[in-house]
């Protein structure tokens, strides 16, 4: 029952999937590392100092874009209501779309992550620490956005406001994640990859509360 | 198991309004409910709270064995086509059967067709398929009728009292007549507060 619904989950939200739009949030990263050179310069010492954190900034505001259907669209659909009626509760159902919205959005933006760090010029070991650092950021900040996403989705415009709440939420993992490029030692990482540990087992919960609070209203 | 849907003295209010109190009713194996009422009188809210969607704002409801829901919300994913929308419930519902139900309410011809290019009672009958589908006993049905051209409308009267002579429950909120098996009659404007 759980695999269904998982595979209904990805089948919503993986890039070419059935309602399209997956691939913006990607290009829209892309879009950032690319503009940053134009907008500052071709010093090439200021890019590849300031570049890790561009890159933070972009994968932020990329996990923002998907949001607005991340939620809304089932819960207008009455899909919450059916499933709770066939026992799987609004924890699970969050859950699976957690894991689903992260698998949807975190594996190719690691990807563009590759192409985004040679047009900023950032050296290997910087590479490889943002890569880390959005292996272990991404999936708080997927949670984060699921949260929010459960929160306002029976709000008129609640796609705007969901990206504005998203934003100071996200805060610690950007510290500790871009915080880690300034330091040789792994524990700005760890403490990235604690944050969204907890952030991932209590979203579910969460986003539960918010959906049934949402049929009250 | 015997399917039994009992409400105990309930009270449903609605943001500061308190819509209907003291509905008591028991609902035995092989009866059915026909609630009526003008519009707003809390028609969608009891069924919702039967079912267990909404928590009723004084009493209790007891339901022994598993209840469908059919309301104006579809629940399908409008951007793929019939079949593959009504699958991915029947997978969830481990429904072994899905053929007899799209039979009964015509809806073979259709199972290709995206979802949001279906009709109103088209969309009402793969609804209606989907709760077929799950073969559970209680049936909570919000204006079913609605939509449904005459000769589905008997078709699905047809299935409902089939339904009850089976040991089903059947309650169905309806501003239409529909032809249930001996049905007790609510109007809700008697419990208006």
């Amino acid at each position: 029952m759980i695999a269904a619904l998982l595979r209904r989950d990805l089948g919503l939200l993986v890039p070419g999937g059935r309602d399209g739009g997956g691939i913006l949030p990607l290009l829209f990263f892309l879009a950032v590392a690319m503009l940053y050179p134009f907008a500052v310069g071709p010093d090439a010492q200021l890019l590849a100092r300031t570049g890790g954190g561009v890159i933070w900034v972009a994968a932020l505001l990329a996990a923002i874009l998907p949001l607005e259907k991340l939620v809304a669209g089932d819960l207008e659909a009455g899909v919450f209501d059916q499933l709770h009626l066939r026992g799987i509760s609004e924890e699970w159902a969050m859950a699976s779309r957690l894991l689903a919205h992260w698998l949807a959005f975190a594996p190719l933006l690691l990807l563009a992550t590759l192409p985004a760090a040679a047009l900023l010029g950032l050296d290997a070991d910087t590479t490889r620490t943002v890569l880390l650092g959005l292996l272990a950021g991404t999936p708080g900040l997927a949670a984060v956005g699921l949260a929010v996403a459960a929160l306002t989705a029976s709000l008129r415009g609640g796609a705007a406001l969901a990206g504005l709440m998203v934003i100071p939420l996200a805060v610690p993992i950007l510290i500790f994640g871009a915080g880690a490029l300034g330091r040789p030692d792994p524990a700005a990482l760890l403490l990235t990859a604690a944050i969204s540990l907890g952030l991932c087992a209590v979203t579910p919960f969460i986003a539960g509360a918010a959906l049934r609070a949402a049929r009250e209203a | 198991m015997q399917a039994r849907l009992v409400a105990k003295d309930i009270a449903c209010r609605r943001g500061e309004r308190l819509l209907f109190r003291r509905l008591s009713f028991a609902c035995e194996a092989g009866e059915a409910i026909h609630v009526v009422g003008a519009n707003g009188v809390g028609k969608s809210s009891l069924i919702r709270i039967l079912a267990g969607l909404l928590r009723p704002f004084a009493g209790a409801v007891e339901r022994t064995g598993a209840a469908g829901l059919v309301d104006e919300r579809l629940a399908l994913d409008t951007n793929l086509a019939l079949g593959q929308a009504l699958a991915f419930w029947e997978r969830i519902d481990g429904c072994r059967d899905p053929g007899r139900a799209l039979e009964l309410l015509q809806l073979e011809p259709l199972m290709d067709v995206p979802v949001r290019y279906l009709s109103t009672g088209q969309k009402k009958r793969a609804a209606l398929a989907r709760l077929l589908n799950r073969d559970c006993p209680i049936w909570l049905l919000d204006e079913p009728l609605n939509g449904l051209d005459s000769q589905a409308q008997t078709a699905f009267e047809t299935l409902i009292a089939r339904h009850c002579a089976a040991g089903g429950v059947a309650i169905a909120a309806s501003h239409q007549p529909i032809a249930l098996p001996a049905p007790a009659i609510i109007d809700l404007a008697e419990y208006a507060a």
